[in-house]
Order: C-alpha cells, then structure tokens, then sequence
C-alpha cells in the first residue's frame, strides 16, 4: 500500500531496492496487500532509444588548440630594422619541404634549431642586449636575445594546411621547453603547468593574480616572436 | 543414457534485469561528455593534431569558422577546392568579415575583447584561403584566433 507512494521513477531505476522496501512496508504494516509489479521488460528498449538519439544528435567537440594573436592592422607597412642574424627564415613549401636559413632540413630537427637560435644569447656581456639567463651557445652570428629573436615563417599558398600547423606546433613546443625550464629555475615549478592552473576555475583569483605575474614574466624573458611575411 | 539427457535440459537462465541499468549508465556517459551538434558540417573537417595546446575559453564568446573541400553530396556542384562554411551555409572569403562584425555586435559588450576565432580548417586545405581569412581577421580587428586542432602527434598532419 505505501510502496505505491515511493516515486515510480526510484522504483523504475533501482529496481532492486523498490522490491526491498515494499517487502519492508508489507512487513511492517502486517498486511499481506498484493501490489501489481511493473513490467520492466520494455525498459532497455526505450534506455536504448533514447541512447541512441543522443549518439546521433551530440558530437564529442574539441575545444583546443592552438592560440594566436595576429598582429594589429596599420596604414604604414611595418619597418623591420632587425639585424639579419635575428632572424630565423623558416620556408615551408607546396610539397611540405621545410628550408630554415636557407638550408633544406627535416621537420623532426625544427624544434632543436629553434630552441638553439633563441636561447643563443650572442651578445657580449658589456652590451645591454646580454641574456644573463640564455644557455646557449652564444654564438656571435645567431641571436642576440631572446627578445630580440624573431622566426619568420613563409608559407606559399599550395601549402597544406597540416603541414603549417605542425611547424607552428613545433615552435611552441620550442618556445615551451625554453619557458619550462626558466619556471622551473625560477619558481620550481613548470610554465605549462602554471598555465594550466592558471585556466582552472577552481583556482582562486588570489592564486590567479600570483601566478599571472609569474606567467608574464616568463613570457617577457621569452617572448614568442613569430612573423608571418606575406612576399610569397 | 536418458538419466545424462535430463540433465542437459535444465539451463539456467541468464538473467537480463541488469541490462537497463547498464544502458542507462551509458546515456548518462554520453549525455555529459557530449554537446548538441548546432551545425551540420557541408564541408570535411579532419582536423590537424597538435600537442602544444591550450583549452579554448567558454563557448558564448567563440566565433568558429569551418574550413574544408566540400562534403560528398555537395562535390558534384563546387568541386573540390575548400570552401568556408559560416554557420549553416557556404560563404566567400568576402563575407567573413561582415560576419564576424555581425556576430560580435550581438556579443555583451564586456565580452567583446575577450572574443576567440576558432578556426576549425580541414587539414587538406591549403594555406592560400587561410591566409585570406587572417587577412580579414585583420581588418575586422578580430586578433585572437585559435587554430582548433585535436591532440596528438603532430607529424601525423604530413601524411
């Protein structure tokens, strides 16, 4: 008699414990009320329909990858006085040939080039360009700086767009280990990780202000520097 | 000889009560990790994989801008070469920028220096569209763009 109050949904879901409980109610109240079950055959079929329509209506969405800013728009065309050692030349052709300073190389070798070029730090120690922090070679015809390293990348446009984002992909990840490993010299900890943090809402936005000033400055000490000449 | 055959006979049976319980365990699985298609593609969308990715921001201030050769039942009329597809319909590289406007001055303003482009680009297309659209992107004064990809090993995009 009381199981008929008990919600149907709780019965339908649990079917075990409904059972259980109109046992205990009958038990309790001393009457022996016989309660017609539900039949609970059809239910896999209509969890079914239903699990269909949503495998069919929803898709698993992405919502990564990679983020840029383009550069702002203005009248005058942009005047570039860097020197010409500054200035990593990535070429990548139609055909997904990928040419860094005038010399043909293999996409698997483009991360250590570029982590090799940026943290050079080629300037002398007088000079006020000197990087007290680069690990480099310090050789005097690659960059200065890692603040005054550029990477320009030249694309024609026949080339795919999966090849692009691999070489773009590959000057993150360099700029990446670089930033790792001065977050991890610096505040134990690494840049990736803080980033991420940092995007989690339940960091707290006293925990959130720390770790900007933190990211900034990682970034300040290396900023990523890509320009993106159109003369193809 | 009939005394083994009896035995045979008596099977137990499975018992299926379980079986709705499980098939809701999945709705719910797919009911959470899933979202509401609002589109519906006319244009292939294989996305490159990359490995250096950062999550996009919340999804009321994204802008998504597919790119990709025309699915199968539209290749017959457009050909093969990729087009950009806005919303519901095929567009021009001429129409990004009036859209995107468009959109964002639907947009809260407060929103509106937080606004991402997503562009989900077919990684078989080529760059020469890519290009024009950032050029758009540039006009517009739409600067922060995301190029969506999935995670993975980024030298599988060559192939």
């Amino acid at each position: 008699m009381f199981c008929v109050l008990v919600p149907q949904f709780a019965l339908l879901t649990i079917p075990l414990l409904g059972k259980v409980m109109c046992n205990l109610q009958i038990l309790i109240m001393g009457r022996r009320t016989k309660v017609p079950s539900v039949n609970a055959g059809s239910m896999a079929d209509i969890a079914f329909l239903l699990l269909i329509f949503f495998l069919v209506t929803t898709t698993i969405e992405t919502d990564a990858g990679l983020a840029r800013m383009l550069p702002r728009k203005t009248n005058e065309p942009i005047q570039i006085d860097y020197q010409k050692k500054n200035i990593l030349q990535v070429v990548l052709d139609k055909e997904g040939r990928l040419m860094v300073d005038e010399e043909l190389i293999n996409l698997k070798d483009l991360r250590e080039k570029v982590s090799q070029f940026v943290d050079n730090g080629g300037a002398p120690s007088q000079e006020e360009n000197y990087c007290a922090y680069c690990k480099g070679k310090a050789d005097p015809t690659s960059s200065d700086n890692p603040k005054k390293a550029v990477i320009a990348v030249n694309t024609h446009r026949e080339t795919s767009y999966g090849a692009y984002i691999t070489v773009q992909n590959e000057l993150v990840a360099a700029y990446n280990q670089l930033r790792d490993r001065e977050a991890q010299i610096r505040y134990k900890t690494s840049y990736t990780a803080m980033e991420e943090a940092y995007q989690k809402p339940e960091t707290s936005s006293k925990e959130k202000k720390a770790l900007k000033q933190k990211i900034q400055h990682i970034r300040l000490l290396y900023p990523l520097n890509i320009l993106e000449p159109q003369q193809l | 000889m009939s005394k083994f055959r009896k035995k045979v006979i008596d099977h137990p049976e499975v018992s299926t009560a379980s079986l709705p319980d499980i098939v809701f365990m999945l709705l719910f699985f797919f009911m959470t990790v899933t979202v509401m298609k609002d589109t519906t593609l006319k244009v292939e969308n294989e996305l490159p994989n990359a490995t250096e990715i950062k999550k996009l921001e919340k999804k009321d201030r994204i802008i998504t801008i597919h790119v990709g050769g025309p699915n199968q039942q539209y290749r017959k009329l457009l050909g093969e070469t990729p087009r950009i597809q806005l919303e519901d319909k095929f567009a021009d590289v001429s129409e990004v920028g009036p859209y995107v406007l468009g959109r964002l001055a639907e947009m809260p303003a407060e929103l509106r220096p937080f606004v991402t482009i997503s562009l989900k680009v077919d990684k078989r297309a080529d760059m020469g569209l890519i290009i024009d659209i950032k050029e758009v992107l540039r006009d517009v004064g739409a600067l922060k763009i995301n190029y969506t990809t999935y995670e993975g090993d980024a030298f599988m995009n060559m192939n």
